[in-house]
């Protein structure tokens, strides 16, 4: 069973329709058993970064995070969700993350020259970093998949395996052992997606 | 880099999906489940879903309906039309919407911009609006395009991204249902006037409007239209691939 973290931000219904559409059995939930239980957890997250973070803490979910992440489990943070995986945030303030990947959360106006829209929305194309990493086996290098995101992570090289070009590389996808990130949305990646996803849930913890 | 978006838009009313033809004369064209799923099997990038139904049972089966498709298509999916409240936008979120297009609730309550803005960010708003041009003006309508508010159209955009409107949907009363081309000078000044994603709608007919489109202002985000695919005029799979020939960067 996958365990989509539920601590009271975004909608969760088309991560686990996507889920549910590849044959995997998952539950979106804020039981500590359960999630202690699951082959594999999901961090999802769209909004800001400090109620997110705040929230994710709050609602005491944080720890069970870092507890099954540190005993080996596969676990994928998407969209803010990997954001929250890192040491901190520059989104309006600092905020801390989780720091289970270093690295920090800064705006993409500081790369991207001015012209460019802000949020980055819409299908970019994937680029491999360090090597392929198992989490693509299923998709190869150029193929798109979807965007939406205003802030990205950086002082993260060694741990990224994807970048996508907006005007500067953006980190699209991190991996570090068994904890793994995406910018992007699997989930609304259509077929590329799909495979992505299916990589995730074919991970051993 | 960042792809032209291509988005077929399904009007859903009863169920089924509709195209007017300037607002009027519906035909049924297709089921709306089995539509999402075609073109996103041709290569859409995005669907809206825009419901045109009035009644509450209407509004069930629609909420029902998105709800299916969203099971099954795995790409973003804009919901609008008879969009006035934040409930409202709660109802189709969770039924797997991810972006919510307001157009007259906007007109009546400029205020539920920055509110849902606030409450589920900016990628999540899109502003919507049916434009004529009036006396040489700009003017935005309202009652699917029947009623000129008085509005002008460009500072009406601005005014709404700067509340939080993540995207800009702009419908050319003009060159719609027309089929001979987008409203070039419209999009352009919309594209001068604001710096989010501005999608182009009304007044596709064939490959080469897309294309021009595209060639004549390099900032449009995306092609938004509705009766060439549901009639099969033109298939999203040969556009793209036409598209591409030209140096027009799609998702393959």
């Amino acid at each position: 069973m996958i365990a989509i973290i539920d601590y009271g931000v975004g909608n969760l219904f088309s991560l686990q329709s996507s889920l549910k559409y590849i044959g995997e059995e998952a539950e979106v939930t804020s039981d500590i058993e359960k999630i202690r239980n699951a082959d594999r957890i999901i961090l999802p997250g769209v909004g800001a970064y400090e109620d997110a973070a705040n929230k994710l803490r709050e609602s005491g979910m944080a720890d069970i995070v870092m507890e099954v992440a540190k005993a080996g489990k596969p676990l994928m943070g998407i969209c803010l969700g990997m954001q929250l995986l890192l040491e901190k945030s520059y989104e309006y303030g600092e905020h801390e993350g989780l720091g289970l990947i270093k690295g920090s959360v800064v705006p993409i106006a500081d790369v991207a020259p001015a012209n460019y829209k802000i949020p980055h929305i819409g299908w970019n194309a994937l680029k491999f970093e360090n090597g392929k990493s198992p989490l693509f086996k299923y998709i190869e290098e150029g193929d798109y998949v979807y965007f939406v995101h205003s802030y990205y992570a950086t002082d993260c090289a060694e741990s990224t395996i994807a970048s996508t070009e907006y005007g500067a590389q953006l980190t699209a996808a991190l991996a570090d052992g068994n904890v793994f990130g995406c910018q992007f949305h699997p989930e609304k990646s259509g077929e590329v997606g799909m495979k992505i996803l299916r990589a995730f849930c074919e991970m051993e913890g | 880099m960042i792809t032209k978006r291509i988005i077929p838009c399904l009007d859903v009313k009863d169920g089924r999906v509709v195209k007017g033809v300037k607002f009027q004369g519906l035909n049924d064209v297709n089921s709306p489940i089995e539509l999402a799923e075609f073109y996103t099997k041709n290569g859409a990038d995005e669907l809206v879903f825009y419901d045109i139904t009035a009644s509450s049972d209407g509004r069930k089966i629609f909420t029902d309906i998105l709800c299916e498709t969203a099971s099954k298509v795995f790409i973003p999916l804009t919901v609008g039309g008879g969009i006035n409240s934040i409930a409202d936008f709660d109802r189709v979120l969770k039924c797997g919407a991810d972006k919510v297009s307001v157009n007259s609730g906007a007109i009546r309550n400029p205020g539920i911009i920055e509110e849902a803005a606030k409450l589920y960010g900016d990628q999540c708003v899109v502003i919507s609006c049916d434009i004529s041009l009036v006396d040489g003006v700009y003017r935005v309508f309202a009652k699917g395009g029947r009623e000129n508010t008085g509005l002008e159209a460009i500072e009406w955009i601005k005014r709404c991204v700067g509340n939080g409107a993540g995207e800009v949907v702009v419908n050319s009363i003009d060159t719609d249902g027309v089929k001979n081309g987008f409203d070039i000078p419209l999009l352009k000044k919309v594209c001068e006037a604001v710096n989010v994603p501005v999608i182009a709608s009304g007044g596709a007919g064939c490959i080469n409007d897309f294309i021009e489109l595209f060639d004549e202002i390099p900032d449009i985000d995306a092609g938004l239209a509705a009766s060439i695919f549901h009639f099969g005029e033109v298939s999203i799979s040969d556009l793209k691939k036409e598209m591409a020939a030209h140096g027009i960067l799609t998702r393959r």
